[in-house]
């Protein structure tokens, strides 16, 4: 009766982990719509920020960059992305799906890789395009007062890449924090906590000196450094600052990955 | 085969399963019985590996189960509470799940025809009855075309003509020489589909049997007589274990006796009988009898810390 179509039922392996995370990222309707916010956020605030600095122009803000009114909507996307990273993992376990889940994989561990890999991935490839659309239409705008800046500039192809890399990173980090904390509500508190209140906070409580030495280091400054070729002061250089973003994320999976391992689900 | 040995799982200060020992064959349906809070739950958790047990193991198929290489061919399982995204569609959900195994989107469809499910496939699961979620959950089960078969409470929520499926199913599964394993506190429902049972109390053995011989050592005997000559009758079914309860004139229940002691007893009077029905206890019946200490233990230990907090409110 059961037997008929199965003649072949193979063993769990990445690849078919991996699919099926992709099919669970695309087939619920909150991804979907973070997804689209991410994207949107991205090219519509760009656009509209590009659109307001070429009407005020030529009295435009002291800290005005064609770059950073650009790309100034990742602030927001990261967000999005961000939630949509926590939720991967928060919501498998308030809906009882990681039970399901981790029955088919008992292993554990592909699971959490498998959501990662799909996770950046597809961030990645939304992102880009956004940040790029972003870009072109915003430049065309403000090359209407010739205050636009060329791709072909330094670091800006670096920027514009690295603004894509960035929410990838950031959907990680949210993964992972998710991962260790297992609430939607935990997750999102924990990620807006670590990367838009205790910067400020610290900023507030520590000397002045010592905020500077720390303050590159901080997540959303270190990956910022990425994709802005008008740093603050005291900001890490490009690459040195991804790389320090990224060891957030790491560290956040790997004591997700471990606490996955151990806890009963 | 799932082989269950000296396992004991505890949550806090609560023993949820006491070292508990057991084996389930292949080949036949083996009902897991138990009132609620009993352990079932939490030791079919343990054979899946989703909780780690505090000592002994549990081996499915010769190996824990995290160690096999495609675990949905060893074993398929419905979770005892709801284990599914309910924002994804029952087709998607099954997907999935086939994904990790390399098993083909046909095997999905089929399944979903299978369960009944077809109409329903494309919409969100949170829609859907108790019913549809268990539907959904066996065919989750059947995903890998699994050699063992753990269901938790499959019936709950089915209506009877879904019942009766189940019934069959699980039959069929077992005759194709699977080992099944079931739970349920319906003990009306194993006694028609289960041979072997399992039967646990405040995570202990109570009791690893065969249906027939449950029922068998059940220690209360009841024969329903009626006699036009009741009165007589009565008087002469004397004993010091014997009660006769009357129901309905002419006819009684008598404990303690067997039918034929009765049946001679009232020959030996010439009191005519006009029935003499031995009637077997219900394995309910057994059932509330085997596990009635560990019930009452339960309640005068849950009564006593509620004692004890209050006086520590006071």
């Amino acid at each position: 009766m059961s037997t008929a179509s199965v003649a072949q039922v193979h063993g769990v392996t990445f690849t078919g982990v991996t699919r099926s995370e992709w099919t669970k990222l695309r087939s619920v309707r909150s991804s979907r719509w973070c997804l689209f916010l991410t994207a949107l956020f991205v090219i519509a605030i760009g656009i509209l920020v590009c659109l307001v600095n070429e009407s005020r122009y030529p009295n435009l803000h002291h800290a005005f960059h064609p770059l950073d009114s650009s790309l100034v909507g990742v602030n927001l996307a990261q967000f999005a992305v961000g939630v949509l990273g926590v939720l991967t993992i928060t919501a498998e376990y308030s809906t009882g799906m990681i039970r399901s889940s981790l029955c088919a994989v008992p292993k554990r561990l592909p699971v959490l890789w498998g959501k990662a890999a799909v996770f950046a991935v597809v961030t990645f490839v939304i992102g880009l395009p956004s940040v790029f659309i972003a870009f072109l239409v915003g430049q065309s705008i403000l090359s209407g007062k010739h205050i636009q800046i060329a791709i072909s500039h330094p670091g800006v192809l670096r920027a514009l890449i690295g603004a894509a890399l960035f929410l990838a990173v950031m959907g990680l980090l949210g993964l992972g924090l998710g991962a260790i904390i297992r609430t939607t509500a935990g997750g999102i508190s924990a990620l807006v906590a670590i990367v838009f209140v205790i910067p400020p906070i610290l900023d507030l409580a520590l000397p002045a000196s010592w905020y500077n030495t720390i303050s590159g280091y901080l997540p959303a400054s270190a990956g910022g450094a990425l994709w802005t070729i008008n740093p603050a002061s005291h900001t890490l250089a490009p690459w040195a600052g991804f790389a320090v973003f990224c060891a957030y994320a790491a560290v956040s999976l790997a004591v997700g990955a471990v606490l996955l391992r151990q806890r009963d689900v | 085969m799932i082989e269950v040995t000296s396992i004991t799982k505890r949550y806090g200060h609560t023993v949820a399963v006491d070292d508990l020992s057991f084996a389930v064959r292949p080949g036949m349906v083996t009902g897991f019985l138990g009132p609620n809070g009993a352990g079932k739950s939490t030791t079919m958790r343990l054979i899946l590996g989703l909780d780690a047990p505090d000592s002994g193991d549990a081996i499915v198929n010769g190996k824990p189960y995290r160690e096999h290489a495609a675990p949905l061919r060893e074993v398929g399982a419905l979770l005892e509470a709801r284990s599914v995204h309910t924002g994804r569609s029952a087709r998607d959900h099954l997907l999935a799940l086939a994904q990790t195994h390399g098993i083909p989107r046909s095997r999905v469809d089929e399944l979903i025809d299978m369960v009944g499910l077809h109409d329903v496939a494309k919409e969100r699961v949170g829609g859907f009855s108790l019913g549809m979620g268990q539907r959904l959950g066996i065919a989750q089960a059947l995903l890998g075309d699994p050699k063992t078969v753990m269901l938790d409470e499959p019936v709950n929520g089915l209506d009877p003509e879904g019942i009766q499926w189940v019934r069959h199913l699980l039959q069929g599964l077992a005759a194709e020489g699977r080992t099944v394993f079931v739970s349920s506190h319906l003990m009306s429902e194993m006694a028609q589909t289960a041979e072997h049972l399992i039967v646990i109390g405040r995570g202990r053995m109570i009791a690893d049997t065969s249906v027939e011989q449950f029922l068998a050592g059940a220690s209360k005997k009841v024969v329903r007589v009626r006699s036009p000559e009741l009165q007589s009758l009565t008087e002469a079914l004397t004993g010091a274990d014997v009660t006769v309860t009357a129901l309905e004139p002419p006819a009684a229940e008598v404990v303690g006796l067997t039918a034929e002691q009765i049946g001679d007893a009232a020959a030996a009077r010439g009191i005519a009988l006009h029935e003499l029905t031995p009637i077997q206890a219900s394995l309910e019946e057994a059932f509330m009898e085997v596990t009635q200490d560990a019930l009452q233990f339960h309640s005068a230990e849950v009564e006593g810390a509620r004692a004890e907090v209050e006086e520590m409110r006071a």
